[in-house]
């Protein structure tokens, strides 16, 4: 099992959410990069699968130089090579983004000679959660899709993958080549270990310029909503707190 | 203001040091105490919630030492202490010098410390590969505190005594300053505001911002410390509790690991120095993790991932040991690497109590807040006074080149006369340029460049042969040249010339001037005009707060003159002390004035060449001064020395030094004049003649009896600490202090070794040295003595230890080298019956 990954470098916010002057983008100066929980179960789920079947593991993302970081930590995890769509253009929308990525995955498949046999995607990108890049590249390829996959089985030429919604589950069986798009959960990511990030500080990664036309689709200007006022009451200190906890409890339910 | 509130003293900042200094204040009686964070409690979001929490008792500073002894002892009693021992490794024969160093400063402070086999350090932490390590020091005492938990029952424990209120999630708006008096008057905040006179800036890395409010500088910057988690480790599966093993300090990689649980930390300062204005630090809302637990930057640390996979393979090699918690940890530094402690010298009431570690900041708690209760704290912390910082010091620029300099020598191996590279010539004398055409080799002291030698005087070499005391090893030849030994045989033989701009002038005027220096200074202020006093000044206790000299040069001027390392604080003492009425005013000199000094035989030959005025030892007694002419230039003569040699200080107008300095040195040529570096003033003309220093043998842990420099009466005028004095007067001394001379300075590897201050004086047998006050021996100042011919050095001793002629040992580089007591008091050395400086 070729397995390729597509990850999207994003910053790391914290509880409130500060904007560049023009609106129109997070503002990062003070804040580390990484990528959308999803995606790291993505990753985790392609190295999963190579160490029980076999087979190799390419992770790609389209974003700035500083995206190879994004990169290396998905080989410090197990990924084994590394496919680097740099641009420095901040206006990539979710539809140049799946035709720079389809573009990338067939060249990379001409020059491997044959197709992924799974391309795995995070349900949809931490920031922008356009749900859209998955489907749109699967659509591109003539792949079959499955989104917000919770569970993911491999077996000879195709996989198993299922999810649940509104409370039924769903099981899909897709034929490989195929593209999946996976959500938290599915796995428990592991953390990088010592050897595993030395390998992956010199490990290749490689570089292409994707081509860029604008969207017909734009984002014009992020607000961040009124936060609204969240308020703790403190019952008390110590023992003197205890009837009014058990008073409260008692009036959940919780205690009898 | 709406909402006031009164408050006795308002504490920013609910980390270890605003918890502990608000404990310390309620238990000295303090009440109506507020301490406000802007972050919630327990963890507030500053430094001390991510710290590593480790504490390691050695220090070459005895303050520090004393700091973190005190912090650890408090900890203890709090419950949070777990001892885990503690090892420095050593991957290089010059590290392994510098353990043996480490070990001689551990027994000087009394911590005890082993010298250990590679094969040793294995046997302690099973996860060291040996082969990588030459040897360690191991540390037993060593262990690891709960800050957090510490904080929150010092603060509780205030709460309980009725003296603090607690206001979390609080914002400080401003700092309200009268603006005549610059004293504090309120502080305003999210949560409504406060009117009181004293404010105690507690902030750690936000320090800066908050003192900016009043308009006063607190000169640190934050600045990163990677630090991660890696585990689980299967090692640790089968210990209990938050650490079994030994913490590591990889110092040569400057490094530390130590286990935290089922994790082992892993924390470094060896990557590039990454400074972070206090401004762009995330507030609480906006951090990922916390505001000081800043992104991670990986690749800044993967250089100290390979050094760390090298010294413990096993467990960091294993695949399934994650790293689980990487940050860029903010830490504070200062642009001299200790903390900033004491009232702000711009506005009264404002404290600074910032750039302390975990290890120190009960200790320091507990000492500010003596200092703020009484004027004075058991443990003497004049090292770290916020009011040590010239102007220059306070600059961004200065702090932060300071701090990035000083940040990688963190675990350095840092000789103790080693200068800075970066921030020279920010001061420089007006003979600077003849100085470096005669090849000085420039010291920074307060940011002046001062020569400590002359390469022109190489020459001197040959003829003073083997009188220079060559040294042998590397480590005291570093920082170091026996040219300073040659100027000093030559200023004794004929004359030396000394650039002494780096003093300070302060001139206290009015019609209070005389009672104000009178209520400072020990001696007799009421002098004719025209006298040269030299004088300490005490605290209230009766310890050292300083050590200078004034001039009386009218019925209402003074001049005090002090050494240019300690002139700022002592400048903000005397100002502390002012008359309220204005009948006295301070004027800072020291830009104005630039001194020479010309001491030797030939001194007064040499000056009566260029002067039309009468320099006879009649004409112009010892300890006078009086305006002179030389050569055209009006110039300020004291008749004083510190090198036990006849000639005066010359103080000139700092546009005609270098005028000075040409004259003198033209005049002095047929005499025998040279050129003389601040080696002689400061370390070998002073030892020989037992002169002491303030910072080194004087300070808030003596007296004047026991520095042996009491005079024959106590003036009746009142003055700071003569209560005291006068109690010290009436029971023996518990130490006295002594010059001592090394016997031979042969080390067990043949190699000859010489003291360079900081190491502990022993027993015959071997044994440490404690007074009745708990104050242990150690070599306070050492030096050659060419004229004398011996390495000598001060120390105290317990009274009864102090007979001349009595033997001890000195750990030198864990070598014992024999010492005498040479003088058990202050007769110098050298000249006893001081006919030189009267001649």
């Amino acid at each position: 099992m070729d397995v390729l990954v597509c990850v999207k470098r994003v910053p790391m916010v914290g509880g409130r959410i500060a904007l560049t002057e023009d609106e129109r983008h997070v503002d990062t100066t003070m804040l580390g990069f990484t990528v959308s929980p999803h995606e790291e179960c993505a990753v985790e789920e392609a190295v999963e699968i190579t160490e029980s079947h076999g087979g190799t593991v390419t992770v790609c993302t389209l974003g700035p130089y500083e995206a190879a970081e994004q990169l290396r930590a998905a080989m410090a995890v197990g990924a084994h090579a590394a496919h680097l769509l740099e641009t420095a253009r901040d206006d990539f929308g979710p539809v140049g983004t799946a035709r720079a990525i389809t573009e990338a995955v067939r060249g990379l498949e001409a020059s491997r000679g044959l197709p992924f046999d799974l391309l795995l995607f995070g349900n949809e990108a931490a920031d922008t959660g356009d749900h859209q890049v998955g489907v749109r590249v699967a659509h591109a390829l003539g792949r079959p899709c499955a989104t917000g996959v919770k569970h993911l089985a491999v077996a000879n030429d195709r996989v198993e993958a299922r999810r649940e919604y509104r409370g039924v589950e769903e099981l899909f069986v897709l034929t490989l080549p195929a593209v999946v798009t996976v959500k938290e959960g599915i796995n428990l990511p592991r953390y990088p270990s010592l050897p595993g990030r030395m390998r992956a500080k010199k490990a290749p990664v490689t570089t292409e310029t994707p081509d860029f036309q604008p969207d017909r689709l734009q984002m014009e200007r992020l607000r961040v909503p009124r936060a609204e006022r969240r308020s703790a009451e403190i019952l008390g200190n110590g023992e003197e707190a205890v009837p009014a906890l058990v008073a409260l409890l008692a009036e959940w339910g919780i205690v009898g | 203001m709406s909402e006031l509130e009164q408050a006795a003293a308002v504490i920013i900042g609910a980390g270890i040091v605003g918890n502990s200094l608000a404990y310390h204040l309620a238990k000295l009686g303090w009440r109506d105490l507020v301490l406000v964070d802007k972050g919630p409690m327990p963890n507030p979001g500053g430094s001390t919630g991510h710290a590593s929490n480790f504490i390691y008792g050695i220090e070459y500073s005895k303050m520090m030492a004393d700091l973190t002894a005190d912090s650890t002892r408090q900890y203890k009693e709090l419950g949070v202490f777990i001892e885990s021992g503690g090892l420095e490794v050593a991957r290089t024969a010059a590290r392994m010098e510098e353990v043996r160093r480490r070990a001689s400063a551990a027994t000087a402070w009394g911590v005890r410390r082993e010298i250990v086999s590679p094969g040793e350090v294995h046997e302690l932490v099973p996860y060291v590969d040996p082969s990588v390590v030459v040897g360690a020091i191991y540390f037993p005492e060593v262990g690891v505190v709960d800050s957090l938990r510490a904080g929150t029952i010092m603060r509780e424990r205030a709460e309980l005594l009725g003296a603090l209120t607690v206001r979390a999630g609080t914002e400080v708006l401003g700092i309200e300053v009268d603006p005549v008096t610059r004293r504090v008057r309120g502080v305003r905040t999210t949560s409504g505001d406060f009117a009181t006179e004293t404010v105690a800036v507690c902030c750690g890395v936000w320090s800066p911002r908050i003192a900016r409010m009043a308009g006063a500088s607190i000169p640190l910057t934050p600045i990163v410390h990677q630090m991660i988690s890696v585990g689980p480790v299967p090692l640790f599966a089968d210990t209990s509790g938050e650490i079994a093993y030994p913490i590591v300090r990889d110092v040569d990689t400057n490094m530390y690991e130590r286990q935290h649980g089922g994790d082992l930390e892993v924390g470094s300062y060896a990557h590039r120095p990454m400074i972070v204005r206090p401004d762009a630090i995330p507030s609480n809302e906006e951090a990922a993790l916390s505001p000081t637990e800043m992104p991670f930057t990986q690749e800044d640390f993967d250089p100290q991932l390979e050094q760390a996979l090298e010294l413990m393979p096993e467990l960091l090699g294993d695949e399934r040991v994650g790293i689980r918690y990487a940050i860029n940890g903010l830490i504070s530094m200062t642009p001299d690497g200790h903390p900033v402690l004491g009232e702000t010298p711009e506005v009264k009431g404002l404290w600074s109590v910032a750039a302390s570690w975990i290890k120190e900041g009960p200790g320091i708690g507990r000492a500010v807040a003596e200092l703020m209760t009484e004027g004075v704290s058991e443990i003497d912390i004049a090292e770290a006074d916020i009011a040590r910082f010239y102007d220059f010091q306070r600059t961004r620029r200065h702090v932060e080149a300071r701090a990035a300099e000083g940040f990688n020598k963190m675990y350095g191996i840092v000789h103790p006369a080693e200068q800075w590279s970066d921030e020279r010539r920010v001061r420089l004398p007006p003979m600077y340029e003849q100085e470096v055409a005669l090849g000085a080799f420039f010291y920074q002291t307060a940011g002046w460049e001062r020569p400590h030698w002359y390469e022109s005087n190489a020459p001197l070499l040959e003829r003073y042969g083997d009188a220079v005391l060559p040294r042998e090893a590397e480590w005291e030849s570093r920082w170091w040249s026996p040219i300073i030994n040659a100027e000093h045989l030559a200023m004794r033989e004929a004359c030396g010339l000394v650039d002494l701009t780096a003093f300070v002038e302060i001139d206290v005027t009015g019609p209070g001037a005389l009672e104000t220096v009178q209520q400072l200074a020990v001696a007799q202020m009421d002098v004719p005009v025209g006298r040269v006093v030299y004088t300490s000044l005490l605290d209230g206790r009766g310890g050292f707060k300083a050590d200078l000299t004034i001039m009386r040069l009218g019925p209402e001027h003074f001049r005090v003159v002090t050494g240019g390392a300690h002139g700022m604080a002592d400048k903000k003492w005397i100002a502390d002390h002012l008359p309220d009425d204005g009948r006295a005013h301070l004027c800072d000199l020291t830009s104005a004035w630039s001194t020479i000094g010309l001491w030797g035989p030939r001194a007064r030959d040499i000056l009566t060449s260029v002067t039309p005025d009468d320099v006879s030892h009649e004409g112009f007694p010892f300890a006078t001064c009086r305006n002179i002419e030389v050569d055209g230039i009006a110039v300020l003569a004291s008749r004083i020395s510190y090198v036990g040699e006849l000639g005066w200080e010359l103080y000139v107008p700092m546009e005609q030094g270098a005028r000075l300095w040409e004259v003198l040195a033209d005049a002095g040529g047929p005499h025998g004049l040279v050129p003389v570096g601040i080696g002689v003033y400061g370390t070998t003309g002073r030892l020989e003649k037992g002169y002491r220093a303030y910072g080194n043998e004087l300070s808030a842990d003596y007296d004047l009896v026991e520095a042996g420099m009491t005079r024959p009466s106590v003036k009746p005028q009142p003055f700071v600490g003569k209560e005291a004095y006068l109690a010290q007067r009436e029971r023996p001394p518990v130490a006295t202090l002594c010059t001592l001379v090394v016997d031979d300075h042969r080390a067990s590897d043949g190699r000859l070794r010489h003291p360079l201050g900081g190491e502990p004086v022993l027993t015959p047998a071997g044994e440490r040295i404690v007074d009745a006050k708990g104050r242990p021996s150690y070599v306070t100042s050492a030096g050659s003595g060419p004229s004398v011919g011996r390495h000598l050095l001060f120390a105290y001793l317990p009274t009864d230890l102090a007979v001349e002629g009595q033997r001890f040992l000195v750990e030198c580089m864990s070598e014992r080298l024999p010492v005498t007591v040479a003088v058990a008091g202050s007769r110098p050395l050298f000249d006893p019956a001081n006919e030189r400086v009267r001649a």
